[in-house]
């Protein structure tokens, strides 16, 4: 082992050109695998949470559609009963009529939320691009539509038509910007006990929201079935992967091609290491043919080529992980969006996906130098002697 | 003496729809630390046999007996051990691996036996490397000498092992006449001096006249094998 890892030393460092160039090729491969997958996870990220992000990634109501009276209850115990669960808020909503003075109005949707928590999920008040955020009764924020399409002003009151129970008073205290164009339109936000009273004032809840931590978005199903079995079979969940497949395919179609442009990357690193290391046997074919004249074993002739490919997949690796971080701190550093100040391409560094490239590199390096090494071991000492 | 090798009836049948017989049930004894050269013009067969003496060949039909073994029935492993501890090799083209010094190449038959490298064992190289002539040079790479350098490195390297046997193929065919002389004494002080079995291969009647004994390989048939008388 010793004398076949010293003599693959030995004949790496007399080819030192080749050698570099050979760790080159490999390093170059691996910083592109720890590039597209940084790239890749990093952009799944950002499309995940830009689409799920900021909304309830599982909602429970009730089967039979009627209120839930003990909702304090019912958080509690669905943030008992999994440590996935993050956040969970009550929330009533009431379908009314907006009316202004020129008695023009426009249909809202006032979203009742115990704002404390459901900020923690929706971000309203980092919204808020006029006035602030309700806290007394009878307060709302509106969409920015609605400043300009009713001509709205801040701390003004307003009457809403809720059906059944009639005509009330509100008073609006703030505009938001949620970026969605048909929340921006329809959407009032209020204290749950608002829309409570604007429903007859009994302390009800239609359902609870909830998000959980962003390492098990993708739990969402097995979480929903988990919170369903602890809390009772007159509740059902509605989840967000079930609700999107369409984004569900169209990441695993990205996850595929990253991973078929990680498998053709490594199988040109695979052809290249090969092809190099037979290239290096026939150089040094008359070596290996006094090696065994002199009596070394077949076997110890082929760990001098399976040393050399070990030896480069490591440098290699290395090398490659280097080159990584180098092109993905030049893009986090120099590709900047100027009005947000954010890099423009996301990037995801998952220290786990590079070990793994790594290990694989290496693991492919070794492999890439099985044939030569076989190769080696067939290798006849008479006709390197007769070739001389 | 006795004998240290022996051929049994070896022939060496070439190729297989052309069928090319090189030897023919040749029967040959080498005594313990005899000077024996074989001569033939080339294509004689002589190089054949020097392969086949060496194992790094194998005969089509026959037996080779090394220290009474016999080496058929030895595994290609089995075969190269005994090759590593009892036959070195002098090559006409010096064969010393270019990546590694000359103390390096001394070294490495003995490497190759994976036994320790020992305090005794490097000095015994320096004083292998001396024995020829080149404790000055012993740090050099392989490529860095000349070809008479060379071929003394090779001649220290197979002896390291003590082996009771070295084969020459030519060894001298690549030099120039005063290193010839000089590589020929060597080779000589060293039958003397461990008592080494010599079996040089040479298509120059001068050199092979300064042996103990001479074999003259014609057609793949000994066709003279005398007693040096001269000497």
């Amino acid at each position: 082992m010793k004398l076949a890892f010293n003599i693959a030393v030995r004949f790496l460092k007399s080819g030192k050109l080749q050698t570099l160039f050979i760790i080159l090729g490999i390093g170059v491969g691996v910083s592109v695998q720890v590039f597209i997958g940084a790239l890749i996870s990093g952009l799944q990220k950002d499309l995940v949470n830009t689409t799920i992000g900021r909304s309830s990634q599982i909602t429970f109501s009730k089967t039979d559609d009627s209120f839930i009276t003990n909702y304090e209850d019912l958080l509690l115990d669905i943030l008992n009963s999994d440590s996935r669960v993050k956040i969970a808020t009550p929330n009533l909503n009431v379908p009314g009529t907006l009316y202004n003075e020129t008695d023009s109005n426009l249909p809202v949707l006032v979203r009742g939320f115990d704002l404390e928590s459901a900020n923690q999920i929706y971000q309203f008040e980092d919204s808020i691009i006029q006035g602030r955020m309700p806290n007394n009764d009878n307060e709302i924020i509106l969409g920015q539509f609605f400043e300009s399409e009713l001509g709205l002003e801040l701390n003004d009151t307003y009457t809403i038509n809720v059906p059944i129970y009639g005509d009330q008073t509100l008073t609006v205290v703030g505009f938001f910007d949620l970026k969605v164009k048909s929340i921006n339109e329809s959407w009032a936000v209020s204290s749950i006990k608002t829309t409570q009273d604007l429903q007859g004032g009994s302390v009800v809840a239609k359902q609870i929201e909830t998000q959980i931590k962003e390492s098990s978005y993708f739990d969402a199903v097995e979480i929903k079935d988990l919170v369903l079995t602890k809390i009772g079979a007159s509740y059902e969940g509605s989840d967000w992967v079930s609700n999107n497949a369409s984004l569900l395919s169209g990441l695993q179609g990205q996850s595929i091609s990253s991973l078929m442009i990680q498998v053709f990357v490594l199988i040109s690193v695979v052809l290249g290491i090969a092809s190099i290391l037979a290239i290096i046997v026939l150089q040094k074919s008359k070596q290996i043919g006094i090696l065994k004249a002199m009596g070394i074993k077949n076997s110890d002739a082929s760990l001098i080529f399976l040393f050399e490919g070990l030896i480069l997949g490591i440098f290699g690796a290395f090398t490659g992980i280097l080159l990584g971080f180098g092109l993905l701190i030049s893009f986090q550093t120099f590709a900047i969006d100027q009005a947000t100040g954010e890099p423009v391409i996301p990037l995801f560094i998952d220290y786990g996906f590079i070990g793994i490239s790594a290990m694989i590199a290496i693991a492919v390096s070794t492999l890439a130098a099985l044939i030569p090494a076989r190769k080696s071991s067939k290798l006849s000492v008479i006709e390197v002697i007769r070739n001389a | 003496m006795p004998n240290v090798m022996e051929l049994k009836g070896i022939t060496k049948v070439y190729g297989e729809k052309v069928k090319t017989q090189v030897l023919f049930g040749v029967d040959l004894a080498f005594e313990e630390g005899s000077f024996n050269a074989i001569i033939g013009q080339s294509g004689s067969g002589k190089s054949t046999l020097m392969n086949i003496l060496g194992t790094l060949d194998y005969p089509t039909d026959g037996d080779i007996f090394i220290n009474n073994i016999n080496t058929k029935t030895l595994k290609k492993n089995q075969i190269s051990e005994l090759r590593n501890q009892n036959i070195g090799f002098i090559f006409q083209f010096h064969y010393l691996l270019p990546e590694f010094t000359a103390l390096e190449n001394v070294l490495m038959p003995h490497k190759i036996s994976k036994k320790p490298i020992t305090k005794d064992i490097v000095d015994r190289a320096n004083e292998l490397l001396d024995f020829v002539g080149l404790s000055k040079v012993k740090n050099n790479l392989a490529v860095n000498m000349s070809g008479g350098q060379q071929q003394r490195v090779a001649i220290a390297r197979s002896l390291i092992n003590n082996p009771k046997i070295i084969l020459a193929d030519e060894p001298t065919g690549n030099l120039d006449s005063d290193s010839t002389e000089q590589v020929y004494g060597l080779l000589r002080d060293i039958n003397q001096a461990y008592k080494t079995t010599f079996i040089i291969i040479t298509h120059d009647r001068k050199i092979a006249e300064k042996a103990d004994r001479i074999i003259e390989i014609k057609d793949g048939r000994i066709n003279l094998d005398l007693l040096n008388q001269t000497l």
